[in-house]
């Protein structure tokens, strides 16, 4: 039972981690029907941004912990997000309306392109940092097996909360959650009463970007080693989260993220470690089979 | 209510047609947002230090290069852009373009057929050293390759990233099936084409329904599972040690060792020659040309049958296929699993090559630089495949110091050519059949095509 | 108007809900074989929606589909059939709204990929079409011919080797009709066959589409803004609106309904608002439907 609940715990903050990335698929695809292949490299550029970071307030002397984690927080957030407009305004913007696969293929050149962009300027060597926050306290034990929250956990939970609540208020109550929410149900009619259909889409984009940035930041402090490649796996799986929850519904990317990190945290806990990730994958098949609109999608009728 | 939209813009400082504030301001911005992109990655470099740990290294020269090289670069595009149209960019078309284009298109034929006979000729031609021989085995393998995703890619238009599974199953097929019950290469090729079309089918049954970029992130995870599975199977595929001491092919039994197996010849022995390892280079060479060239003219063939035009067809239009009662399911499953077996030739000629296979010829880099091949290519383009093969694979080869900025480069140039020419680069597509050939009626050209 | 025409198609309690919306409504009509029947209604009445429900696009949320088909004399549930199947094996063939050609395709390929079952069934698993058998040989000059009857028909011949998607609008659409007819189906559904055709062309169309009843004796369905399509050629009308059928008869009698007038004039519409909509609408000054 002790480990059980170590393991919820564990599953949880990675189902933020996963959480966060995939809400950039879901509102990507919400608002412009694609699969967004690039989304996991912007996620993995903010990691690194969150290490080179430390490492710059590092070398101006700043200690204070909660100045330095919100540091990181912020400029990870700002240069990703600018990653994240680039890349749609570069490989998105000029194939609204081109060929079914061209903007596909796009995606994945941009995807490669950026995974080794990073591996050229930072080395392929795994990039370590120490624990920055270091900590935590005991939950209870039983059987001689302690059940440990950590402080970060603690904080990536609040910052992951804090995130979702604020996102949601963007979207639900604000103009540009209007003019966001007018796109994806028709681009055309919605520029034709007056949406910046383009600065809508940039600005997905961006705040795509700098979610998935914090979900760097978290995987950087989390497990305090990182290196170019993550971008790929965790994609994998965030996109997974995202068709689990439902893609295109926001409550759906979180609860798929959760549910994600839920099912590896247990899979590696009681079955084997090596076969993690082709559980996720068989998930994804079978829900893409059983089920394609996740959880809390709404059913998609083809128009003809 | 938005103004009535007259082009208020004062005309700057003009040069001729170009606008240069204009210009300058796009290239200022493209400067600007370029210097907060490249700061973090170009001037700061996060390296391991003395202790282990990590320092920040500062490269602010490398940093005001690339931000000169965005400005650049972003010049140079507006010139190209702003240019009146009928200047460069037509006098290219014109000039170089069109009749290059043409004339692949009118003689494409013969330009095959001579391409042929230069590759025959090749190994004994005085170019044909064993290196050369070498890279040209390999830029076959991935010419077969790309021919084989085209089926799937440029005929169906299904987006397959994981196709290098099939090649895998191909390989370890050979390799195990060879090494299990003692078959030959020959016994093994066509078993191992067909376990790999059975994995086809096996994973196409079920996505194959899926909306277009649905199946392309399957196919992903696909290829992520094979790789995973023989990383992880000790029992069967020896894991991360992978396969060695593969059976080498033979030549109706002739051998290409310094030694025959008992009971078996030598083809040097068989021929009275000296003993050389060139042999079997060369043999391995014409052995991948046979196989592709086999690859090619199964897909022209196909392409005029029913299931062939169908696979077009689906890719033009899905919902139309089904209102003239066609069956998706069936027609897709049929491209996946034919690309799927050729996919599973060639892996078993790369283990035959090789000796030794491992999952580490399995990756993902792999499916995307033969999607890559196929993609810039261009979709459904035979020749284009070779021509891209070129660049992709022997071009690199030949430039090995370059070889960390090959995946860069081909990101990018993934990127470049959709935002260009969508289809690829010679996407060139000849109708199946044309009716002013068949009958002797008069038809007004292709050619007056509005 | 032939009498003894024998029954194609009964619709029975068609219902189509998308959501909260009501597509279509407990429809219920009837087509007979070697006639034209047109089903005509205002924008968003529910018309391409009715099609899609016939030819397996949508499954109906309520209703019966009965097709009689009258060469094999089997009964099809049309309802009942996954999508391709509605084509493939009870003979219902269509066009779309928004033309959809295999546009990279030529002219003559579309005609051909279109007996696609045909051929498929003669190439025996593409193996006697790989070894070109006479088989299969015999059945590909079969399917050119009926390409080029078509062709000739619609008036292609002379473009048979374009690509489709570089013909003129009228061209695409005459196509379209080509290359459902190529699927030799029973029953045709043609939706907005007139729809940005120049009036010589819209006469030709008329033309075109009697022959198809009469020549080869098929039923059509037909949907059609144009009335001097509609009146010219149906034999039977069937008229929606906001999903329900209002009318059903011959030209004339649809022609003086008055439900079909108050329809198409919109008359009296305001009393059918809530009284707070109907008064915005009277203040901006604007009316019409959404
Ligand atoms: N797949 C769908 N999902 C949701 N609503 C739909 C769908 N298809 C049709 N509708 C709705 O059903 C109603 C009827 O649409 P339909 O296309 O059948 O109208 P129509 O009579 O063909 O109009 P038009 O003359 O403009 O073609 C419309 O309100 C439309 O928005
Ligand atoms: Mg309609």
């Amino acid at each position: 039972m002790a480990y059980f609940i170590q393991q919820l715990i564990n599953g949880l903050t990675l189902g933020a981690i996963y959480g966060l990335i995939a809400i950039g698929y879901t509102m990507v695809y919400g608002i412009i029907g694609m699969i967004n292949f690039a989304h996991g490299e912007i996620y993995m550029i903010g990691a690194f941004l969150a290490i080179i970071s430390y490492l710059v307030f590092g070398d101006m002397g700043i200690v204070s912990i909660p100045i330095l984690l919100m540091g990181m927080l912020v400029i990870s957030m700002i240069f990703t997000a600018a990653y994240g407009w680039t890349v749609e305004r570069l490989a998105y913007r000029p194939l609204r309306g081109s060929f079914r696969l061209a903007p596909l293929i796009s995606a994945i050149g941009m995807s490669i392109a950026l995974q080794n962009y990073v591996q050229i300027s930072q080395g392929a060597r795994v990039k370590p940092i120490q624990p920055v926050v270091q900590g935590g306290f005991q939950l209870f034990t039983q059987g001689g097996f302690a059940v440990q929250i950590t402080y970060l956990q603690i904080v990536i939970w609040v910052l992951t909360t804090a995130l979702m609540v604020g996102f949601t208020y963007l979207i639900t109550q604000t103009s540009l959650g209007r003019q966001q929410r007018a796109c994806e149900q028709d681009r055309k009619m919605a520029s034709l009463i007056g949406v910046n259909v383009d600065r809508t889409i940039s600005l997905t984009f961006v705040l795509g970007a700098a979610l998935a940035a914090v979900a760097g930041l978290i995987t950087t402090l989390y497990y305090g080693v990182i290196d170019f490649y993550v971008g790929f796996l965790a994609g994998m799986k965030a996109f997974t989260a995202a068709v689990l929850g439902g893609i295109g519904s926001l409550p759906g990317a979180m609860l798929g993220g959760l549910m994600i990190g839920l099912i590896e945290a247990f899979w590696s806990a009681y079955f084997t470690i090596e076969y993690k990730d082709v559980a996720t994958f068989g998930i994804l098949v079978l829900v893409l089979i059983f089920k394609p609109t996740g959880f809390l999608g709404k059913p998609e009728v083809e128009k003809v | 209510m938005a103004d009535t939209v007259i082009d208020t813009k004062k005309p700057g400082l003009m040069v001729g047609w170009l606008d240069l504030g204009a210009m300058l301001k796009e290239c200022v911005i493209t400067a600007l947002l370029s210097a907060v992109l490249f700061l973090p990655f170009i001037a700061l470099h996060a390296d391991t230090g003395g202790s282990g740990g990590l320092v920040i290294e500062t490269r602010w020269d490398s940093w005001a290069w690339f931000v000169l090289a965005a400005f650049v670069g972003r010049a140079l595009l507006v010139v190209w852009r702003e240019n009146p149209s009928s200047r460069t960019r037509d006098m290219l078309a014109k000039t170089v373009v069109t009749p290059v284009g043409g004339f692949f298109r009118k003689n494409m034929v013969a330009i095959g057929l001579v391409a042929l006979v230069l590759a025959v000729l090749f190994p004994i031609s005085p170019f044909g050293n064993r290196y050369s021989v070498d890279v040209a085995t390999t830029w076959m393998i991935y010419i077969m390759l790309g021919w084989g995703l085209n089926i799937v890619v440029g005929l169906a238009g299904l987006l397959d990233l994981g196709y290098v599974a099939f090649y895998a199953v191909g390989a370890y097929s050979y390799a195990l099936l060879s090494q299990t019950f003692g078959w030959s290469f020959w016994v093994c090729l066509p078993l191992a084409g067909v376990f790999a079309a059975f994995f086809g089918v096996i994973l196409g049954f079920p996505v194959l329904r899926l909306r277009g970029d649905y199946l392309a992130i399957v196919t992903l995870g696909f290829g992520e599972i094979i790789r995973v599975i023989l990383l992880n199977w000790y029992n069967v595929t020896n894991g991360p040690d992978g396969i060695s001491g593969i059976e080498r092919p033979t030549l109706f039994g002739l051998e290409f060792g310094r030694n025959a197996a008992e009971g078996g010849t030598t083809f040097h022995d068989f021929f009275g020659l000296e003993y050389s390892t060139m042999y079997r280079v060369v043999f391995l060479f014409y052995l991948i040309l046979a196989l592709a060239v086999l690859t090619n003219l199964f897909t022209q063939r196909i392409r005029k049958l029913p299931v062939g035009r169908a696979w077009e067809a689906l890719r033009e239009d899905e919902i139309a296929c089904r209102s003239l009662g066609m069956n998706p399911t069936n027609i897709k499953l049929s491209a996946f699993a034919l690309g799927a077996m050729f996919g599973g030739f060639a892996g078993s000629f790369f283990a035959t090559r090789q000796g030794f296979i491992s999952p580490e010829s399995f990756t993902f880099i792999e499916s995307a630089v033969i999607l890559a091949i196929v993609v810039l290519g261009g979709m459904g383009s035979q020749i284009g495949v070779v021509i891209a093969a070129f660049f992709l694979i022997v071009l690199p080869e030949m430039a090995r110091e370059f070889e960390q900025y090959r995946m860069l480069v081909f990101g990018a140039a993934m990127v470049a050519v959709m935002v260009w020419r969508p289809r690829g680069l010679l996407s060139y597509r000849d109708p199946t059949i044309l009716f002013s050939k068949i009958t002797g009626r008069k038809s007004t050209g292709r050619e007056h095509q509005a | 108007m032939s009498t003894t025409a024998e029954m194609l198609l009964t619709v029975e309690h068609l219902t189509m809900r998308f959501g909260g919306l009501v597509a279509i409504d407990d429809l219920s009509f009837e087509a007979r074989n070697r006639e034209i029947t047109s089903i005509i209604g205002p924008n968003g009445a529910g018309k391409t929606t009715v099609f899609n429900c016939l030819t397996g696009f949508y499954k109906p949320t309520v209703g019966r589909l009965i097709l009689n088909h009258p060469k094999s004399g089997n009964t099809y549930f049309l309802e009942r059939m996954e999508g391709f199947k509605v084509a493939q094996v009870a003979h219902v063939g269509r066009t779309f709204q928004n033309i959809r050609l295999f546009g990279q395709m030529s002219v003559l390929e579309n005609l051909i990929v279109a007996q696609h079952n045909v051929l498929m069934k003669a190439s025996k698993f593409s193996i006697a079409g790989l070894l070109r058998l006479p088989v299969y040989m015999r059945a590909e000059r079969e399917a050119i011919d009926l390409a080029t009857y078509w062709m000739d028909k619609v008036g292609l011949t002379d473009k048979a080797d374009w690509d489709s998607q570089n013909l003129p609008y009228g061209d695409q659409r005459r196509l379209e009709i080509a290359r459902a007819m190529c699927t030799r189906p029973v029953m045709l559904c043609l939706d907005e066959p007139a729809a940005g055709l120049n009036p010589r062309e819209s006469l030709e169309l008329n033309d075109l589409l009697v022959s198809i009843r009469d020549d080869h004796g098929i039923g059509l369905l037909l949907i059609e803004h144009d009335m001097s399509v509609v009146m010219g050629i149906s034999d039977h009308i069937v008229v929606l609106d906001h999903g329900r059928k209002i009318a059903d008869g011959d030209p004339a009698a649809v022609r003086e309904d008055p439900a079909v007038i108050k329809a198409y004039l919109g008359e009296e519409e305001d009393e059918e608002l809530p009284p707070e909509v109907a008064q915005d609408l009277a203040t901006s000054g604007t009316g019409g439907k959404p």
